[in-house]
């Protein structure tokens, strides 16, 4: 089987434009969830992670000069893109594939006061825009598979160049904080007052934010790569919104990663979780953790810094997990003080160096879906 | 290296017709695709599933199509838990989307709802399939601006072949403004029609 | 109060789509939820719309629901008690 590497990325979110402003946000504690007062996006106020527009229009401005043709998203995704693809220097051949990965694109184009043509709400349509954009040659491949899209789109990317149709692909994932979601997840009675609190005792909810990420990935090695390993996305087969009872999806998708990544995986030495902070997803983690004998093993869940970015949650924890490995510092989980599962966790409670040689990324969302992907430096 | 392929078993509804395995089980020119659907429901679904009268249109028929497919072709119960499902459309769930949008558009009749928003999801047709059927295998939903058999079993083959699964069932629903259609074809690599391309475009041309 | 109890009942039904159902099949005391009508959690959060957009009422706890909830007959006299419109 070929191997396959995750090479150059770019986070673009509110603790930054570039994944080092990022990382050295997150080393000095600091969270990009504030309280929001817009009224546009809800009557009272609440606290999520949003980009600045202002900050966003300014860098988007540096690479293009009509602004005011794309959406927010497009600009966060094409930024990012735009950002991954010049570090990497490579051509856009065609062998090189796309994939877009976005759990609701932009739905605000459904809104009647929404200044862009309903047409922009099919993600067919972000695609078109994005491959425009880059005068790409293939088709892009989008992946909509609620919130484990992010993470499902490098396990994707991992089968279509074992599959040799590509040479190398860039993953693209975004998703921003809308009305449509927050009053969703508001109707679901999970969203927190305060700034989420994953794995805590006290935690309440749900708190949402914003991002856009890429990625290269490659077979060829070079000095940027880690090595994805093994890779799996198994359903619940349980409910279509409520985490399963028993962590079952997440537990097969955990076994089934490590079973593929074999000899080559040695110890998996940190896992950046999904940690939504709702009562029962956590608790669900916790539960698969524990089956899959991995409560030891150091953990966090980046919603305390960024909120849930739904489809690119995936992709920007992934991205992080990698930083993580690279500079062998375990970043702390913010937002968590006293043990709040069955099953207790090794969560992170500071910057810890510690040598990480492989650490597994999991992620779940609703429709039951679960999917883990294990990264070997 | 790679093993052969096979199509076990396909299934087809559209707004009057529920085609599976080259038979056209049920044809009808009268009714709206929604009590199309319902029909099929009554006459076609051996088990009584309270659940499927919640699912939104898109999700109902995925199940009915994965059922009626699944009713029509031998699998055993550990083929079952390992089936793979891969599908796809155009419009994710923006039939079920505009009506969410609907629920919170007017400031003064702000009532968004929860039994609408859980299905703003492309995938939770997949995930109807997987608790109706005991099925913890692979998933994952893609768009695609038409039906797009090279995707679908290019992604089904490296499932396949490295044995992830024997059995994925791949497809199409699309639901939205008036009109309904799918076409899934379960794909094996132990017993059925030799797969190719073609093979499976001239099947979804002909229904 | 026994109008609207078949009010509520109507409204179950149609809201949480229990097509098999009719008001007749719905006793006042029957268990809403578990056994009774097999309501999920969803069902649950529906039900809290419908407390708002009918009657006014704003639940902000989901679990203060499970005693709400309990039956046709407990729902009314809350609904009762508390309804603003």
């Amino acid at each position: 089987m070929i191997n396959v590497y995750a090479t150059y990325n770019t986070i673009i979110s509110s603790l930054g434009f570039s994944t080092s402003e990022n990382v050295q946000n997150i080393l000095e504690g600091k969270s990009g969830i504030e309280l929001q007062k817009d009224t546009k996006l809800s009557d009272v106020p609440f606290y999520a992670s949003i980009i600045q527009d202002e900050k966003l229009n300014q860098a988007f401005s540096a690479i293009n000069t009509t602004s005011e043709k794309y959406t927010k998203l497009e600009k966060m995704m094409i930024l990012s893109l735009h950002k991954t693809i010049q570090a990497s220097g490579e051509k856009l051949d065609d062998k090189t594939g796309l994939i877009i990965s976005s759990t609701k694109g932009n739905i605000e184009a459904l809104d009647k006061e929404s200044p862009f043509l309903e047409e922009k709400a099919y993600l067919t349509s972000l695609g078109e825009t994005i491959q425009h954009f880059f005068s790409l040659k293939t088709t892009p491949i989008i992946v909509s598979n609620a919130c484990v899209s992010g993470v499902l789109a490098i396990a994707v990317a991992k089968r279509f160049l074992q599959a040799k149709k590509y040479d190398k692909i860039f993953v693209v994932s975004g998703d921003v904080l809308t009305k449509f979601v927050l009053s969703g997840f508001n109707s679901f009675k999970a969203i927190s007052e305060a700034p989420c609190k994953p794995f805590d005792k006290n935690r309440t909810g749900i708190t949402l934010g914003e991002a856009a990420c890429s990625m290269l990935i490659k077979t060829k090695e070079n000095k940027e790569g880690v090595e994805i390993i093994g890779e799996a996305s198994c359903n619940d087969a349980n409910h279509i919104s409520g985490p399963s009872r028993t962590g079952e999806g997440l537990y097969r998708s955990i076994k089934k990663a490590t079973q593929e990544a074999g000899e080559k995986l040695k110890k998996l030495d940190y896992i950046s979780a999904h940690g939504t902070a709702t009562l029962f997803n956590d608790e669900m983690e916790s539960i698969a953790f524990h089956r899959a004998a991995l409560s030891n093993v150091p953990v966090n869940s980046y919603k305390g810094y960024y909120g849930h970015t739904l489809g690119s949650s995936g992709l920007l924890e992934s991205i992080l997990g990698i930083e993580s490995m690279k500079r062998s510092v375990l970043f702390p989980s913010i937002g968590f003080e006293t043990s709040g599962t069955s099953y207790a966790l090794n969560v992170i409670r500071e910057n810890t160096h510690k040598d990480i040689s492989a650490f597994i990324k999991t992620a779940s969302g609703f429709g039951g879906c679960n999917t883990a992907v294990i990264f070997k430096k | 290296m790679k093993n052969t392929v096979y199509i076990k078993a396909y299934c087809a509804i559209t707004n009057t017709k529920m085609v599976c395995n080259d038979e056209v089980l049920c044809e009808e020119n009268e009714l709206d695709y929604k009590s199309f659907l319902k029909s099929i429901y009554k006459n076609y679904c051996e088990v009584s599933y309270p659940k499927f009268f919640k699912m939104d249109e898109a999700s109902k028929l995925a199940f009915l199509t994965a059922e009626v497919l699944l009713k029509n072709t031998s699998m055993t119960e550990n083929e079952k838990e390992d089936l793979a499902i891969i599908l796809s459309n155009k419009s994710a769930s923006l039939n079920t989307d505009r009506d969410y949008q609907n629920s919170i558009q007017d400031k003064n009749n702000f009532y968004p709802s929860p039994a609408i928003f859980v299905y703003t999801l492309p995938n939770i047709g997949i995930g109807e399939i997987c608790i109706r059927h005991k099925s913890y295998g692979e998933n994952a939903f893609y768009i695609t601006e038409k039906f797009d058999a090279n995707l679908l079993s290019t992604y089904a083959q490296t499932l396949l072949n490295t044995n992830k699964t024997n059995n994925v069932l791949c497809g199409w629903v699309e639901v939205e403004k008036g009109k309904c259609s799918s076409f899934f074809y379960l794909l094996s690599n132990t017993e059925g029609e030799l797969y190719s391309e073609k093979n499976i475009n001239e099947i979804y041309q002909s229904i | 109060m026994e109008a609207l109890k078949k009010e509520l009942k109507e409204n179950i039904i149609e809201v949480l789509n229990l097509e098999d159902l009719t008001i007749e099949d719905v006793n006042d005391d029957d268990a809403l939820f578990g056994d009774g009508l097999g309501l999920d959690s969803i069902d649950a959060l529906e039900l809290i719309v419908m407390l708002d957009k009918d009657y006014g009422i704003k639940l902000t706890d989901p679990s203060e629901g499970r005693e709400i909830f309990k039956s046709v007959e407990v729902l009314a006299t809350y609904i009762t008690e508390n309804r603003t419109k």
